[in-house]
C-alpha cells in the first residue's frame, strides 16, 4: 500500500499543507465527530503523508479516517495555503483502489454503480424503467408492505422512498423566445432518468430565455462517482465519450443541472492535461461548462422574475451544493434567483454552505455519518420553517427528502430541485 | 516511560472518550509547527477535572508524560508528544459555564473556541478584547496556556490581562483554583500570572474567569499603502509618539500583500512595498479624530495612498485578510516557519530592516508582517525542509534575527511561547539565572516532569557563537 501512496499520492500537494488548522471548521466530519484529528482535513492529509512515508501501515483505522471524509471540499476555500484536497482525496482513492479489495457491502453498491447503473447510459434507462415498472404496478406499496426493502442497509430503504414518481406526461407550459444564445446540455445520468421532468422544464425554461438547446446525443455519466472513489480510469474513459460527442464550435455555452456533476465537468481539464489527444478539448469543455443557475442569470432570468414579483407567501431558503459551492464557486447565482422569485421570501439557512451528507454514494457507504450530518442540518430546518427547501443536484435533493422525512415535516416543507422551483413559481404567475 | 495499560484510563473516561488506533495517534503527532512530529501513546477526552486529577495520579505513579491539547495551532511545538505518553484534549469540556454580568466576568471551560467567546459577549454588549489570529480555530486553554495576544494587543494587551481565576490539576493530581472575580488580590505570590503562559508545564487548566469590558461603541478601520517598509516602520513610531493608542495597527510586507491577495482576491495593490492596517474604537468622535489623524500621519511620512473602509463588511474583510497572511505565505514554497520576533515599538523600523539584511545575507526568502503597533513581528521564512543545506541557512538566519531583536531590547517571542522549539534560544533572553529559576519552580511543582516534558527547557542552549564566527 505504501508504494501505492508514493505513486498515485502528490508528494508536492502533500506539502502544501502547513498544518495552520483554519481548514477545521469548515469541515463537517471533524465537527460532526467532536473535533476529531482524525476526521479533519489536516489529519487526513498528514495521514496521507504518513502512509507515503511508512510512519503508519495500513489498517482499518486509516482506511475509515479516509472512507470518512465526504469529498464536500469545504477544506479548499477555507485555506490560505490554496492546498488542493480535492486531487489528494481523488489521488488517495486511486492508490486504495489499486491494492484493496472492497467489503462485501461496499463492493456490491460499488459494483452496480460503477460497473452497472452509471457506466452507461443504456443500462441506467433500463434501470429507470424497472423503477417506473415497480412504482405502476403497486409493487413499490407492496413490498414496503412486506418489508422486503429491509434486506436492505437502513439508508437504502429511506432514499428508496423518497425516490421521485417519474412521470411520462409531456406538455409545454411557455412559449419559447427568439433564440440568441446555443447552449448544450449534459443532461446527467440520474437527472436524465429520475428526475425527467426536471429535466425537460430545465430546456423549456432555457427556450424561455431565447436559448437554442441541443441535447448531443450518446452523452454518459459524467464519471463523478467513479473519480470521487478511487476509480479515475473509469471515470475517464467516460469524460473521453463526453468530449467527443460535445467537441463542436456550435455551442456557446455546455450547461449542466447537478452540482455535483459540474464540478467533475469543469475538471475535466485538470484530469487530462497530459493526454495529448484530449488536452485541447477538456480545456475547451471546461470553459464552455456553466451550472444552470449562472446560466439563468446570464440570460436575464432575473429581471423577468422582478417583473413578476408578487407577494411573499412563504419562506423559500437554499442548500448549497457542495461541489457547485466549494469547486466551481457558484454561490451568489442561485440565491439571486430566489430573492427574485415571485410568491417567496429568501431567508439564508443555518449552515446552508456545509454539506448535507449526501456527497455521492456517501449516504449509503457511511450510512451512520450520513444521519449524523442530516440531522444536524435538520436542526437549521427546523428552526427556519421553510416551505420549500431549494437544492441543485439530485443527491441533495433526495437527502433533504429523507432529511424531512424522517423529521416527519413532509407535510409542512419539500426539497425540489431549482428548476422544478423557478418552473412552478412562474407557472403559478402566467 | 510507555503507557502499560489503557485500561485504568478507559475506567476513568469512558471507552468513547479514549483513542489509540494508528490513525488517532498519528492525527495527535503534530500541531501547527513545521517539523516536528511524534506519536503519542494514548489520547483521552476527560469529561471534567475529577477525571483529570484521577489521570493524573496514574501518570505520576507511573511517570506517563502528559501533554494537554487545545486544537494544536501553536507554532513552538508545544502539543508535539515528543516523549510519548498521553495527549489530552478538551473537546468534551467546551461549555461556557457562566456570563455574570454583574461583575463583567465569563467562566469557561477551556476546551471553547476562542471566537464563540468573543462572539458570545458581543452580543450581549460586552467585550473580550483577545484576538489571536487564529481565534476561529483555537482553544481559549490554548490562549491561557500561551499567553496569546492579538490584533488588538496595542490598546487592550494580551490574555494576561483579562484571566480572573483559574481551576487548574496540579502534576499530583490535586484540584486548585487560585484567583476569583474580584478584581483586586495581593494575597501572596501571583500564581495566576505563573500559571498563565506556562504551555502546559506546570498544571492542566480546567476552568477560566476571564474579565471583559463594555463592547466600545463603534469603530473605524484604515488602510495605508507605502513605497518602502521604512515609511511604514516610521509611520508606527510617530502614531505612537503623538499619543494615540489604536486599537489595532498591524502591518504586512508586499510579499505578504500579494499572497493574502492570491487568497482573497479582495483588491489590495499588489505593488504596494509594504501596508498597514490601523482601527480605532471608542466612543464615534474619539474615532473618528484619531483614524484621521493616523491617516495624515501616514501620508506624511510618505503613504502612496490611504483610505477608509467603507462599510463593516469591508473592515473585517481586512482583518480576516491580516489572520490569513501566515496560511497565506504558505502558498509559496513547501515549508513554512514563521518567528515572533518582538521589539520595542521605538525600534520597529531598525528591526524590519534588520530582517531585510539577515534575509539577503543568507540568501533565504523571509516574509514579515506583525503586530507593528505593539513590536511584535513575524518574520516567516519559506523553504524547503528536504533541502538540508537551504535549511541550514534558514537555521542561522533566525539565530541571527533573535539576536537581533534581544540586542534592540526585545525578545525571542511575543506571543506564541516557547515550546520545544524555542527553548534553545530561552537562555539568550533571560540569561542562566534565569532559566535557573525557572527550573527550580518546574521541579517543585512538577518534580516528576510530567507534564509537558521538553517544553520550555531545553536540554542544551544554543551557542550563540555560531553565528557570530559563521562556525
Ligand atoms: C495561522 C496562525 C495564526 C496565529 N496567530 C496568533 C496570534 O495572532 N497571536 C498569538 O498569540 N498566537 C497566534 N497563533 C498561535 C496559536 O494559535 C496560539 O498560541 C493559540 O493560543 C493556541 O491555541 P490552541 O488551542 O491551538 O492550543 P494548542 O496549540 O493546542 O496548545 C498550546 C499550548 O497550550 C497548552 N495547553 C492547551 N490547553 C491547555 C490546558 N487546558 N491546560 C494547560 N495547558 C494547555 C499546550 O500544552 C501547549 O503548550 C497563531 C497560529 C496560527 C497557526
Ligand atoms: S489544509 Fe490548508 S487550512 Fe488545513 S491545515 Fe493544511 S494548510 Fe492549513
Ligand atoms: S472534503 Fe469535506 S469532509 Fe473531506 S476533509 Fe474536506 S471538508 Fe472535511
Amino acid at each position: 500500500m505504501q508504494e501505492s501512496f508514493k505513486e498515485h499520492v502528490s508528494e508536492d500537494h502533500l506539502m502544501d499543507c502547513m498544518k495552520c488548522g483554519f481548514c477545521l471548521p469548515a469541515c463537517p466530519t471533524y465537527l460532526i465527530t467532536d473535533q476529531d484529528e482524525t476526521h479533519s482535513p489536516r489529519g487526513r492529509i498528514a495521514l496521507m503523508k504518513a502512509m507515503r512515508d511508512g510512519d503508519v501501515v495500513w489498517d482499518g483505522s486509516v482506511e475509515d479516517a479516509f472512507d470518512v471524509c465526504l469529498g464536500c471540499r469545504a477544506c479548499e476555500p477555507a485555506c490560505p495555503a490554496g492546498v488542493q484536497y480535492g486531487s489528494l482525496i481523488e489521488e488517495t482513492r486511486v492508490a486504495i483502489q489499486q491494492v484493496k479489495p472492497q467489503h462485501v457491502v461496499a463492493k456490491s453498491v460499488r459494483k452496480a454503480t460503477f460497473d452497472g447503473v452509471f457506466a452507461d447510459q443504456g443500462k441506467m434507462t433500463g434501470t429507470v424503467k424497472l423503477v417506473q415498472l415497480y412504482q405502476k404496478s403497486g409493487l413499490q406499496k407492496a413490498t414496503r408492505k412486506i418489508g422486503f426493502l429491509n434486506l436492505f442497509p437502513p439508508f437504502m430503504q429511506e432514499m428508496e422512498s423518497v425516490l421521485p414518481a417519474i412521470e411520462t406526461k409531456k406538455k409545454r407550459t411557455f412559449s419559447a423566445k427568439p433564440k440568441t444564445t446555443r447552449v448544450a446540455f449534459f443532461t446527467g445520468c440520474l437527472m436524465d432518468t429520475l428526475f425527467q421532468e426536471t429535466n425537460k422544464r430545465t430546456i423549456e425554461l432555457l427556450e424561455w430565455l431565447g436559448a437554442d438547446v441541443q441535447i448531443p446525443a450518446e452523452q454518459q455519466c459524467c464519471g463523478a462517482l467513479h473519480g470521487h472513489s478511487g476509480e479515475l480510469e473509469k471515470g475517464l474513459r467516460n469524460a473521453r465519450k463526453n468530449l467527443d460527442v460535445f467537441d463542436s464550435d456550435d455551442f456557446d455555452y455546455i450547461v449542466n443541472n447537478a452540482g455535483g456533476c459540474g464540478a467533475f465537468l469543469t475538471e475535466y481539464e485538470n484530469h487530462l492535461k497530459e493526454d495529448s489527444q484530449y488536452a485541447e478539448k477538456a480545456a475547451q469543455f471546461s470553459r464552455k461548462m456553466i451550472d444552470i443557475s449562472s446560466l439563468f442569470v446570464k440570460l436575464g432570468m432575473n429581471a423577468r422574475l422582478k417583473e413578476m414579483k408578487s407577494e411573499a407567501h412563504s419562506i423559500v431558503t437554499y442548500q448549497d451544493s457542495c461541489h457547485l459551492r466549494n469547486v466551481n464557486k457558484v454561490i451568489l447565482e442561485p440565491r439571486s434567483l430566489l430573492m427574485d422569485a415571485p410568491g417567496f421570501e429568501y431567508k439564508e439557512l443555518i449552515d446552508a454552505s456545509s454539506c448535507c451528507g449526501s456527497a455521492g454514494i456517501y449516504n449509503l457507504l457511511q450510512p451512520e455519518m450520513a444521519k449524523r450530518i442530516l440531522d444536524l442540518k435538520m436542526k437549521g430546518v427546523k428552526e427556519l420553517q421553510p416551505a420549500k427547501i431549494v437544492t441543485s443536484n439530485p443527491g441533495c435533493l433526495m437527502q433533504m427528502n429523507v432529511g424531512i422525512k424522517r423529521e416527519k415535516l413532509e407535510h409542512e416543507m419539500q426539497a425540489v430541485h431549482i428548476v422544478d422551483f423557478l418552473y412552478e413559481a412562474i407557472q403559478k404567475q402566467s | 516511560m510507555k503507557v502499560q495499560s489503557r485500561k485504568p484510563f478507559e475506567a476513568i473516561v469512558g471507552t468513547e472518550n479514549i483513542k489509540y488506533s494508528q490513525a488517532q495517534l498519528l492525527a495527535y503527532s503534530y500541531d501547527a509547527t513545521a517539523n516536528f512530529q511524534a506519536k503519542p501513546d494514548l489520547v483521552l477526552s476527560p469529561r471534567n477535572s475529577e477525571e483529570i486529577s484521577e489521570i493524573v495520579k496514574i501518570c505520576a505513579k507511573e511517570q506517563i508524560p502528559l501533554v494537554s491539547r487545545g486544537s494544536g495551532t501553536n507554532l513552538a511545538a508545544g502539543t508535539v508528544p515528543s516523549q510519548g505518553g498521553i495527549i489530552l484534549l478538551f473537546n468534551k469540556m467546551n461549555r461556557i459555564l457562566e456570563l455574570d454580568e454583574n461583575n463583567l466576568t465569563i467562566t469557561v471551560q477551556p476546551g471553547v473556541i476562542t471566537q464563540d467567546i468573543n462572539a458570545y459577549v458581543e452580543q450581549k454588549g460586552l467585550f473580550y478584547p483577545p484576538d489571536p489570529s487564529s481565534m476561529k480555530i483555537s482553544t481559549i486553554g490554548g490562549n491561557v496556556s500561551e499567553n496569546s495576544g492579538g490584533l488588538r494587543g496595542l490598546k487592550y494587551g494580551v490574555t494576561k490581562d483579562y484571566v480572573r481565576a483559574l481551576t487548574f490539576v496540579l502534576p499530583d493530581g490535586e484540584i486548585m483554583k487560585v484567583g476569583g472575580k474580584l478584581a483586586k488580590d495581593v494575597a501572596g505570590y501571583d500564581l495566576l500570572s505563573l500559571l498563565v503562559g506556562s504551555e502546559g508545564t506546570l498544571g492542566i487548566i480546567t476552568e477560566i474567569t476571564l474579565k471583559l469590558i463594555p463592547l466600545p461603541a463603534s469603530k473605524m478601520t484604515g488602510v495605508a499603502y507605502f513605497n518602502s517598509l521604512e515609511d511604514a516602520a516610521k509611520t508606527v513610531s510617530a502614531i505612537i509618539s503623538q499619543k494615540i493608542i489604536p486599537a489595532t495597527l498591524e502591518f504586512m510586507d508586499k510579499g505578504t500583500i500579494n499572497a493574502v491577495e492570491d487568497f482573497m482576491s479582495m483588491g489590495l495593490p499588489r505593488e504596494a512595498e509594504a501596508m498597514l492596517l490601523m482601527e480605532q474604537d471608542g466612543d464615534p468622535e474619539q474615532v473618528e479624530r484619531d483614524i484621521q489623524q493616523m491617516i495624515a500621519i501616514a501620508k506624511m511620512e510618505g503613504a502612496t495612498s490611504t483610505a477608509l473602509a467603507s462599510s463593516i463588511e469591508e473592515a473585517e474583510l481586512l482583518k480576516a485578510g491580516r489572520r490569513a497572511a501566515l496560511s497565506a505565505l504558505a502558498r509559496k514554497r513547501p515549508t513554512t516557519i514563521l518567528e515572533d520576533a518582538t521589539v520595542p515599538r521605538s525600534e520597529i523600523a531598525k528591526m524590519v530592516r534588520a530582517i531585510q539584511e539577515i534575509a539577503e545575507k543568507y540568501k533565504v526568502q523571509i516574509n514579515t508582517f506583525g503586530h507593528a503597533g505593539d513590536g511584535n513581528l513575524h518574520p516567516t521564512c519559506l523553504t524547503d525542509v528536504r533541502d538540508a543545506e537551504e535549511m541550514h541557512r534558514v537555521e542561522q538566519a533566525f539565530e541571527e534575527i533573535f539576536l537581533a531583536a534581544i540586542e534592540l531590547g526585545g525578545t525571542i517571542t511575543g506571543e506564541h511561547g516557547v515550546g520545544e522549539m524555542k527553548a534553545p534560544y530561552l537562555e539568550w533572553k533571560i540569561g542562566k539565572s534565569g532559566i535557573e529559576l525557572m527550573k527550580h519552580i518546574k521541579q517543585s511543582i512538577d518534580p516528576g516532569n510530567i507534564m509537558n516534558p521538553g517544553k520550555v527547557f531545553a536540554k542544551e542552549t544554543k551557542m550563540r557563537l555560531v553565528i557570530r564566527g559563521g562556525h
